[in-house]
């Protein structure tokens, strides 16, 4: 196909009008006949044994059902990666805020009184808050030695790369946790009867995730559970996992009232109880050339998981894979460790590990580079991957990527090389300061290594009784534009009008498993296997006869009605495929980590203002190469939003910990970014080429995630020539770092880590 | 939970307002949230919570027009008063031209906040029919997206005003 009709046009998103009329059902929107209302007592210490519980006085506790680890029907965990989280505490809590009871009542303004005279003795047990007490091992809170998960990668010999050296570099990168701030809470609503088992309802990410975990919860066979995805309003990986937890506790009141319960978190629980990004540490020791080449180097990549295993050893893979940045190491070794601690687990959120590690990379590049005496433009580009060379994992580049190109464009787009000049100088007088700052990255599309042959993610197309097509897939819709676009991409491989083609729900009572809609997957995995699927539906009708081999949309229309009238409905399935030339070794993770990358370089404009120490960002040059743009508008926004929270990840947004526990769960305290917050974000494609997805698309919901913290930090370093290691950066962390630094009077050129030789 | 009003089993009272040009009566305690009335009394589901503190915007109506946070209003304030919310910005079948903008520009991502969005933007436009861009982002934000980062809310409402001048 040479000129495409739809795929590439901005067609009106499928469920935008029910969105923008306000018809659109959200979880807390629907109300079954004779329904409870469903809450949680939770844990409030960190890691205890629990002693006695106590049912307060003046509550008529006769009108409530209440559920507890006895209760469950299978398995007393919430089934993932690894079975050590409890759906309902016994006996032992390891986190505030930890499910130990529940409890549904007719009337929801009964439930707060009740879940509040609801008293726990706890015995309480040592806990670990930081990555640093629960290596230190004194006391073991998780497994053996409180490691959820390690990664070790090597390529090349590391250990003869440091006498080559003639420099050394050394540096220590934090990031901190950060809350999805969906604006639609967590929420599920679940049914029991005997006949047809549990069905829930609810806002959720990955049906199939929660349609496991309910079968061994409830001990139900596949076909006695149903999962069915509401309207989402919003996700961004905050709605991957935990919806289990709550589908769970929704099912088990379910089950044990014999009445639907809806379960609806407010801000503050949903704030305090679900995941966040996991906060993380990054080290890096590297060994460089005069020249500014990067001859090797070590890296040290460390997250804090939370109390429970969950999704960290993904996270960590993830961010392990992407820990050296675009760049080209011709030897390194990368250890990697998830960490327990009595912490609510954290989670999937956009980017997964990516912007941690990325982080790190881009501002040690700086770091580099001022040892070097290399501009950071500089620096990078002396460094970068280059096609057919090898990532870290020893993947080869086959793309025809060119860094440096996206690189210049960048720059030009940016103005950088004037501003960069002009602020230098300006920056001599007033209080105000001026800088810019770059960051270059690349974020890959799909599950990691094995993950996609692992998963082996099936979908259907079928054709209706009407004519049109429908698409039946488990990928979910949380505002990111998967139903249009999927829709786009049958309606031009059939060369159909795109209102011919529809979408089912994501309900598992119909829908096949096609995977989680997670890691930047859905164009670009499932959009190749729906379209592989449409074209089956093209075969039948035209094997059959019923059509032409050249046809239009009304003929196709003809053709499917009298098909389906003489043979019924009919489907046609794709399964994924891996092809056969990646390699991934699991064991020594090496190989085709991701595959397809999409490659990024973003301009960071800030203003320090010293009277204050805020930093506003006053413009923001994103650059992505990330293949075929299916749908401008969907994709401009997806980079938008991204930046836009990683603005907040960067400046904003901090999560306050006391003891394990979020002290700062309300929206009045924890700032996300507002309309007037936000600079003009300038967004640019360009496309190299790539053959991997549905008419060339690869990933794209997770890479803006990756940018704006590196490129903002650089560009503040650059205003003020004082070095800046950890995110967020709020106003008083600027005012302590400029006291400190006064005292000490080292800037950047001079602090430590460094050793020449 | 998201109020310590409780209704359980205190006095409710009667009281009438005008909702999308429709009078109508409830029996609810007088300290329930106008949101709660809205959306349980009334099946008008299209006001959302997202905070019931008034930092998001989410449940935002036009009361008296003048843009409210429901969360924050208990009924007895709204007796007598017009409201509008979402679900009577359209003429039956016919997207006003907010709607119409937020569905072309991409204003409209996951959706949860974009009913408030767009009464914030139609009260705003009442105010200020040839609202500059800085009138837009001002007018705004009082209302939170997550999803969009607003560029494409902005767009949409320009657009808006566009197509407003030529109609
Ligand atoms: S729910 Fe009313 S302002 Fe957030
Ligand atoms: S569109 Fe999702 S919060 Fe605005």
């Amino acid at each position: 196909m040479t000129s495409n009709r739809i795929v590439g046009a901005s067609v009106p998103r499928k469920e935008g009008r029910d969105k923008v009329t306000g018809r659109a059902q959200y979880i807390d929107d629907m109300t079954l006949p004779n329904m409870l209302y469903g809450a949680t007592v939770r844990s409030r210490v960190p890691r205890g044994k629990i002693k006695k519980i106590t049912f307060g006085s003046g509550i008529a506790w006769n009108e409530f059902v209440i559920v507890s680890a006895k209760d469950i029907p299978g398995k007393n965990c919430i089934v993932l990666i690894v079975d050590d989280q409890p759906c309902l505490a016994d006996g032992i809590v390891n986190h505030p805020e930890e499910p130990i009871l529940l409890l549904a009542h007719p009337d929801r303004h009964a439930l707060p009184k009740a879940v509040d005279t609801i008293s726990i003795e706890y015995e309480p047990l040592p806990a670990v808050f930081t990555i640093e007490e629960s290596e230190e091992h004194r006391e073991i809170i998780w497994g053996k030695d409180n490691t959820f998960k390690t990664y070790l990668v090597e390529k090349g010999d590391i250990d003869g790369v440091w006498e080559k050296a003639d420099y050394i570099v050394e540096g220590e990168y934090r990031t901190g946790a950060q809350e999805q701030l969906y604006i639609e809470n967590n929420g599920m609503i679940a049914t029991y009867d005997p006949e047809r088992g549990v069905t829930v309802w609810g806002s959720l990410q990955c049906p199939y995730y929660i349609h496991k975990a309910l079968m061994t919860l409830c001990n139900l066979p596949a076909d006695k559970v149903r999962v069915v995805q509401m309207e989402t309003g919003g996700a961004f990986g905050g709605k991957e996992e935990y919806p289990s937890m709550i589908a769970g506790h929704a099912a088990l009141l379910a089950i044990k009232s014999g009445r639907p319960v809806k379960i609806i978190y407010d801000r503050m629980e949903d704030m305090a109880a679900t995941t966040k990004r996991h906060p993380s540490r990054t080290r890096h020791r590297t060994a460089v050339t005069k020249g500014g080449k990067i001859l090797g180097g070590e890296i040290e990549f460390a997250v804090d998981g939370g109390a429970y295993t969950t999704l960290s050893p993904v996270v960590l893979s993830r961010g392990t894979i992407h820990a050296g940045g675009p760049y080209y190491w011709p030897n390194v070794r990368i250890r990697a460790k998830a960490m327990a601690t009595n912490a609510p687990p954290h989670g999937a959120f956009r980017g997964f590990g990516a912007p941690q590690s990325l982080f790190a990379m881009e501002r040690h590049m700086e770091r580099i580079a001022q040892v070097v005496g290399l501009s950071p433009i500089e620096i990078r580009r002396r460094n970068f991957l280059q096609p057919g060379q090898t990532t870290t994992t020893e993947q080869t580049i086959r793309e025809a990527i060119d860094l440096e190109k996206l690189l210049d464009r960048a720059l030009e787009l940016s103005n950088y090389h004037a501003k960069k000049q002009r602020f230098s100088k300006d920056n001599r007088m007033g209080t105000s300061k001026k800088g810019i700052g770059v960051a270059a990255f690349l974020h890959g599309a799909g599950f990691t290594g094995s993950g996609e042959r692992n998963l082996s993610s099936v979908v259907d197309v079928e054709a209706c009784a009407d004519g049109s097509v429908r698409v039946l897939v488990s990928s979910t819709e949380f505002g990111q534009g998967t139903k249009t676009v999927l829709c786009q991409i049958v309606a031009e491989t059939l060369g159909l009008e795109y209102d011919d083609v529809t979408i089912a729900q994501a309900d598992t009572g119909e829908v096949p498993n096609s995977g989680p809609t997670v890691a930047s997957r859905t164009v670009m995995v499932v959009g190749k296997l729906v379209q592989s699927a449409a074209l089956g539906i093209k075969q039948t009708l035209t094997t059959s006869g019923a059509l032409e081999r050249s046809y239009s949309p009304a003929e196709f229309r003809t053709a499917c009605q009298n098909y389906v009238a003489a043979h019924g409905t009919f489907r046609s399935s794709a399964r994924f495929e891996a092809p056969s030339d990646v390699f991934w070794d699991d064991e020594k993770y090496r190989g085709e980590a991701y595959a397809a990358f999409a490659w990024a370089v973003y301009v960071a404009e800030v203003t320090v203002d010293l009277s204050t120490y805020s930093v506003s960002v006053n413009d923001l040059v994103a650059l992505q190469e990330v293949g075929k743009v299916l749908h401008p508008v969907l994709a401009r926004g997806q980079i938008v939003g991204g930046i836009a929270q990683g603005i907040g990840y960067t400046l904003y947004e901090k999560v306050i910990w006391q003891n394990g526990r979020m002290q700062n769960s309300q929206m009045t305290n924890y700032i996300m970014p507002t309309s007037a917050d936000l600079p003009p974000i300038r967004v640019f494609f360009e496309e190299m080429g790539n053959i991997h997805g549905a008419f060339g698309a690869k990933g794209i919901g997770e890479l803006p995630m990756d940018g704006p913290a590196p490129s903002i930090i650089n560009a503040v370093e650059d205003a003020l020539q004082v070095r800046f290691d950890a995110i967020p950066l709020l106003p008083e962390d600027i005012f302590e770092k400029l006291a400190t630094e006064s005292i000490s009077k080292s800037g950047p050129h001079s602090a430590g880590g460094v050793q020449s030789q | 939970m998201t109020t310590n009003i409780s209704s359980g089993g205190r006095a409710k009272c009667e009281l009438s307002f005008t909702v999308n040009g429709e009078r109508r009566t409830v029996r609810v305690h007088p300290m329930e949230r106008l949101l709660d009335v809205l959306r349980q009394e009334l099946a008008l589901t299209g006001a959302k919570e997202g905070c019931a503190e008034g930092e998001c915007g989410s449940c935002s109506v036009l009361m008296d027009g003048a843009l409210v946070n429901s969360c924050l209003v208990p009924i007895l304030q709204a007796k007598s008063a017009n409201i509008v919310t979402i679900e009577g910005l359209a003429a039956g079948a016919q997207l006003n031209c907010l709607q119409e903008a937020f569905l072309d520009f991409g204003g409209a991502q996951c959706g949860i906040c974009t009913p408030g969005m767009i009464l914030a933007a139609s009260h705003l436009l009442q105010r200020n029919p040839q609202p500059t861009i800085g009138d837009i982002r001002e007018g705004l934000s009082g209302n939170l997206c997550r999803c969009t980062g607003y560029v494409q809310i902005f767009d949409a409402v320009a657009k808006a005003v566009q197509f407003k001048a030529r109609t």
